[in-house]
């Protein structure tokens, strides 16, 4: 059915189809109709779900990692100041292995405050523990947020798929829904091998561990993160087969003759899209890189794609506050230092507090890459692309 | 023989153990003063077996059989909580 849908909408909707067992979330701006709309579901009927109206994130999450060791498929949604709420849980949820799907609208951190787009505060979560994918508009999101509660339950590791503040949230798109029927069957149930409410096997969930046991229980946990591509990739042609819509790991446009790229993630991707049409339609061979799948990071599949140009703009909606750059920038760099063909590299950092992006500063931005690869120098490694006063 | 310790692949997925592992801790070494219990003078009431925190007052057919001392850590709160008049158990100091 092609409908019309915010991102926040098409969440809801997918929530609503997939009827997790338990919901227990807070509502925030800008992720607060995802909730407030499946509140309703709830209300008149159209979902089984118990829904947990919570008195903070950090108590929303908790009660999702309750509910997701009974054995409950369990979902909630958030942003910004939630997530960074819920920071403490959210490696418990990842420690204990417990298949928690976040619909999660990024939003900056504070201070200053703030309600717009950047990616600051998933960001301050990439090392939980948690899968983390990233989407260009609200097809994606809606068909994600589907795939991602298999994906998390295969792995056994909790999940965030994450839309741009206002920019996907809230903006109104086609988005293609599939069939009530069909979005259970894919999920099919929950299969678990313990509950904390089964009194007749009674377990010990998560006690102390010490010296003689904790290291061991962490290498497991990055074991999992260490084998989960596959089953992500796995999922993703599973729906494409069933569903004809095909996602990658690493999504790459009008890469294989181009002789620089620009690396992205989330709404900028479709945005970059644009400019690279632009600029081929003007002859010049630019390509493009969006990280969807950003943790794991898929390292050997992200090298790949970006060893077959010459120069990278990397485009970070967040900074590290390490003097080093954004994040996917200095991840792209690490996975590239003993790479044969290193491009050269140059980061963007950009749009914070939802400063808006064009195709004209995105074609601007290719054409820098062009100067780079004439003169074989990257100036300055970091720039703070669209501040005032640089 | 020492058991080994298990590798990381070895071990159950997301920290789950078995149920009630705490019987296999043995709190009861970390005592320096040890609850006196006076057969004589218990009128069982079973005050003390309510407040123990380590479910050390063994208690049979609703009478106060004696003190579990693999898991009394001397805490002391059966000995306060005895009521005055009676005075059933009183705290010694360990020995070694």
């Amino acid at each position: 059915m092609i409908v019309a849908r915010t991102g926040n909408e098409a969440m809801a909707e997918a929530m609503r189809q997939i009827n997790p067992d338990v919901v227990a979330a807070y509502p925030i701006t800008p992720a607060t109709e995802i909730v407030q709309l499946f509140a309703k579901f709830v209300n008149d009927g159209l979902v089984d779900t118990e829904f947990v109206p919570v008195e903070s994130e950090h108590s929303a999450c908790s009660a999702c990692c309750g509910a997701s060791a009974s054995g409950a498929r369990v979902m909630t949604s958030t942003s910004s100041q939630g997530l960074a709420l819920m920071h403490e849980i959210l490696f418990i949820a990842a420690g204990l292995r417990l298949p928690i799907t976040i619909c999660l609208v990024n939003r900056s951190l504070s201070s200053p405050i703030n309600i717009h787009c950047d990616h600051s505060d998933t960001m301050a979560s990439r090392d939980a523990g948690w899968l983390q994918i990233y989407t260009e508009n609200a097809q994606e999101a809606y068909d994600t947020t589907i795939q991602l509660v298999k994906m998390a339950e295969k792995a056994l590791l909790p999940g965030i798929v994450s839309t741009d503040a206002f920019i996907i949230s809230h903006g109104m798109e086609r988005v293609e829904l599939l069939d009530d029927k069909e979005v259970p069957k894919f999920l099919g149930e929950r299969k678990v091998n313990y509950s904390l409410l089964d009194v007749d096997n009674p377990i010990t969930l998560g006690p102390l561990d010490l010296q003689d046991y904790f290291f061991e229980h962490k290498r497991s946990e990055i074991d999992a993160m260490d084998n989960v591509l596959p089953i992500i990739e796995k999922v993703q042609k599973e729906f494409g087969d069933k569903f004809g819509r095909y996602y990658p790991i690493v999504d790459e446009y009008k890469l294989d003759d181009a002789e620089v790229a620009i690396l992205v993630m989330g709404s900028t991707g479709g945005t970059a899209k644009v400019a690279v049409e632009r600029m081929r339609e003007k002859g010049k061979k630019v390509g493009l890189v969006r990280a969807r799948v950003y943790r794991p990071f898929p390292k050997d599949a992200m090298a790949k794609a970006l060893s077959k140009v010459k120069v990278v703009g990397v485009m970070d909606r967040s900074d590290t506050m390490s003097t080093l750059g954004g994040h996917l920038y200095n991840d792209a760099r690490s996975i590239l230092y003993k790479s044969d063909n290193q491009p050269l590299m140059k980061n963007f950092v950009y749009g914070l507090g939802g400063r808006d992006i064009s195709i004209e500063e995105i074609e601007a931005i290719y054409e820098q890459l062009f100067d780079i690869q004439k003169s074989g120098e990257v100036d300055k490694d970091v720039v703070y692309f669209g501040v005032r006063g640089e | 023989m020492k058991k080994e310790k298990e590798g990381w692949k070895d071990l159950p997925i997301g920290l789950v153990l078995g149920a009630a592992t705490c019987l296999n801790f043995k709190t009861g070494d970390w005592r320096s003063e040890k609850p006196i219990w006076d057969s004589e003078k218990c009128t069982h009431c079973l005050l003390c077996w309510v407040y123990c925190p380590d479910s050390a007052i063994i208690v049979k057919d609703g009478k106060v059989q004696g003190i579990d001392y693999k898991y009394c850590k001397g805490c002391g709160i059966c000995a306060e909580e005895c009521p005055p008049k009676v005075k059933a158990i009183t705290m010694v100091r360990e020995e070694k």
